[in-house]
């Protein structure tokens, strides 16, 4: 395990539901401009965070805006979460589990994938564009996939830029 | 000697006239409330100005009971006013309190509405392309209307707010309960929401025929079938937002053989209604595919509207992304008092 760049020991903005992102894996960062995204990334605890170490051990390259989020399992993730995520500072929000048929709860990433579709939806009447969530699997052994995974995704939502969320604290009020 | 009765002061907002429907629905209980207390301002009903306000002591008014959303900067300039000359001040029905059903434009934009409503609607005739100005002149008169903002905001995004009754609008009966509370001091801890803490489900009396594992296969909605009226719309494929809605209401869309729509706002322990009930609903469907799960999804008209149908601006989004905050810096009015 090598040294961790400190961006990515915490995001910007704190998140508030009790998680904290873990990053001790040995990847190699990419080389990436400033302006940089970031992606929030829940990763289960039983694949895909097992795929994560396995790209660190091969060390694989990962764009440095990515967060890690351990997860006990992918169905875990409901929307207030990923919501809770964007709000944030998150510019993009993908969510990996285990492979169908492989959960450790069974059913766990069979909830996830049944949520995401309409929570896309919901996102795109917010003006969230479909690029930025995203739900796939990665097992334990797939080091390679999650490279790849992780780092199509960060490109997408680099190529749309940050999210800006409009402030809910007017300014002015008495709060 | 005659001891002086609380000042109360009711108000409207970006509002519908629902709230205000509701006090007048206490029917004869209101005479009760008209007897303990001096209504200072309550411009559905009452004829007063602003600056009888403007010349009252800070704190002199009791309660404040404002209903409504903010979307003018004369809402926020009023609200602020009765904040600033109320001791305590209650967000009144759900769109005060989360924003409500006005509170759905913030998933469009001020430009869109202005253009639907003076230029593209149907029913509008407007060759001129008239569209209201906050400035203009009549006879050589200066006319300022309200500045009408990009966004609407919650009461709580613009003043401290004290307590909150939900509902779209508040039933009578909770109404009255909060006042009483109120008038006897017995008022749980600031920020409370007056109404029960259980989700609509517990009390629902529908909630013996939901099963533990609901598989929907197809969504209707509400006008496309006849539900069964004794058996929980979730079950019969009727979206029913009963698992993300606070109770208190006494079911009364339930027992008119309607689903709940959530206008009670979240529970406690929810942060965004909609999105909790995104997961809730979608977990019922009877989808183990990704393509599946797409057809569900599909079925689900308008998620946004239908889980998030009063609580926009308050939920995590807030608004729709296109567009910056155009929120003045200060709600201030510069009208001379009317
Ligand atoms: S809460 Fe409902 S009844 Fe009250 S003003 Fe808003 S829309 Fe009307
Ligand atoms: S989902 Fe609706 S009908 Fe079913 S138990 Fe809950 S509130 Fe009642
Ligand atoms: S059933 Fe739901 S929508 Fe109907 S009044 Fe109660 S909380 Fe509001």
């Amino acid at each position: 395990m090598g040294a961790v760049p400190a961006s990515l020991l915490a995001p910007a903005a704190p998140l508030r539901l009790g998680i904290s992102p873990i990053t001790n894996f040995g990847w190699r960062f990419r080389r990436c401009s400033v302006t940089d995204v970031k992606l929030l990334t829940f990763v289960c605890n039983w694949c895909s965070y097992g795929g994560a170490d396995t790209a660190g051990g091969l060390k694989l390259e990962c764009p440095p805006g990515v967060r890690l989020v351990r997860v006990m399992c992918s169905g875990r993730v409901d929307a207030q979460l990923i919501l809770e995520g964007f709000r944030s500072g998150a510019d993009g929000v993908l969510v990996l589990g285990c492979h169908p048929g492989d959960c450790h709860y069974k059913e766990g990433n069979y909830v996830a994938q049944k949520r995401a579709p309409l929570l896309a939806r919901m996102l795109e009447q917010f003006g969230i564009e479909r690029e930025r969530f995203r739900i796939d699997w990665v097992s334990a052994g797939e080091g390679e996939r999650f490279s790849k995974v992780v780092n199509a995704m960060y490109d997408n939502v680099a190529r749309l830029g940050p999210l800006e969320l409009v402030d809910r604290k007017v300014e002015g009020s008495m709060r | 000697m005659i001891k002086q009765k609380p000042k109360v002061a009711f108000y409207w907002c970006a509002s519908c006239g629902g709230c205000e429907e509701t006090v007048v629905d206490l029917n004869a209980a209101i005479l009760d409330v008209a007897d303990a207390v001096d209504i200072v301002l309550w411009p559905v009903a009452l004829d007063f100005k602003y600056h009888h306000i403007e010349a009252l002591k800070d704190g002199d008014i009791a309660v404040s009971f404002i209903n409504g959303a903010i979307r003018t900067n004369e809402q926020a300039h009023i609200s602020k006013l009765l904040r600033q000359k109320s001791g305590l001040v209650v967000a009144f029905g759900s769109c005060a309190h989360t924003g409500g059903i006005p509170g759905l434009a913030n998933l469009t934009s001020r430009e869109e509405i202005f253009r639907t409503s003076f230029h593209e609607s149907p029913t509008v005739v407007n060759a001129s392309g008239t569209v209201p100005q906050e400035d203009s002149l009549a006879d050589g008169m200066p006319v300022r209307l309200p500045a009408f903002w990009e966004e609407v905001h919650t009461l709580d995004q613009w003043i401290d707010v004290d307590y909150y009754i939900p509902g779209c609008p508040p039933p009578p009966a909770l109404v009255l309960s909060a006042v009483t509370a109120i008038l006897e001091g017995k008022l749980p801890e600031k920020g409370s929401v007056l109404a029960p803490a259980k989700a609509l489900c517990d009390t629902c009396p529908r909630r013996k025929t939901k099963s533990e594992n609901t598989k929907i296969t197809k969504i209707h909605r509400p006008h496309e079938i006849i539900a069964d009226p004794e058996i929980c719309f979730l079950e019969q494929g009727i979206i029913c937002c009963g698992p993300a809605t606070r109770s208190g209401c006494g079911e009364v869309c339930i027992n008119g053989n309607m689903p709940c729509t959530g206008c009670f706002g979240p529970p406690p322990g929810v942060i965004d209604q909609g999105a909790k009930l995104i997961s809730a609903i979608s977990s019922l469907f009877n989808a183990k595919t990704k393509e599946e799960a797409m057809e569900m999804a599909r079925q689900v008209v308008d998620p946004a509207g239908t889980f998030h149908r009063y609580t926009v601006p308050s939920s995590l989004l807030g608004c729709r992304i296109h567009k910056k905050a155009a929120m003045p810096a200060d709600g201030r009015m510069d009208r001379e008092a009317a």
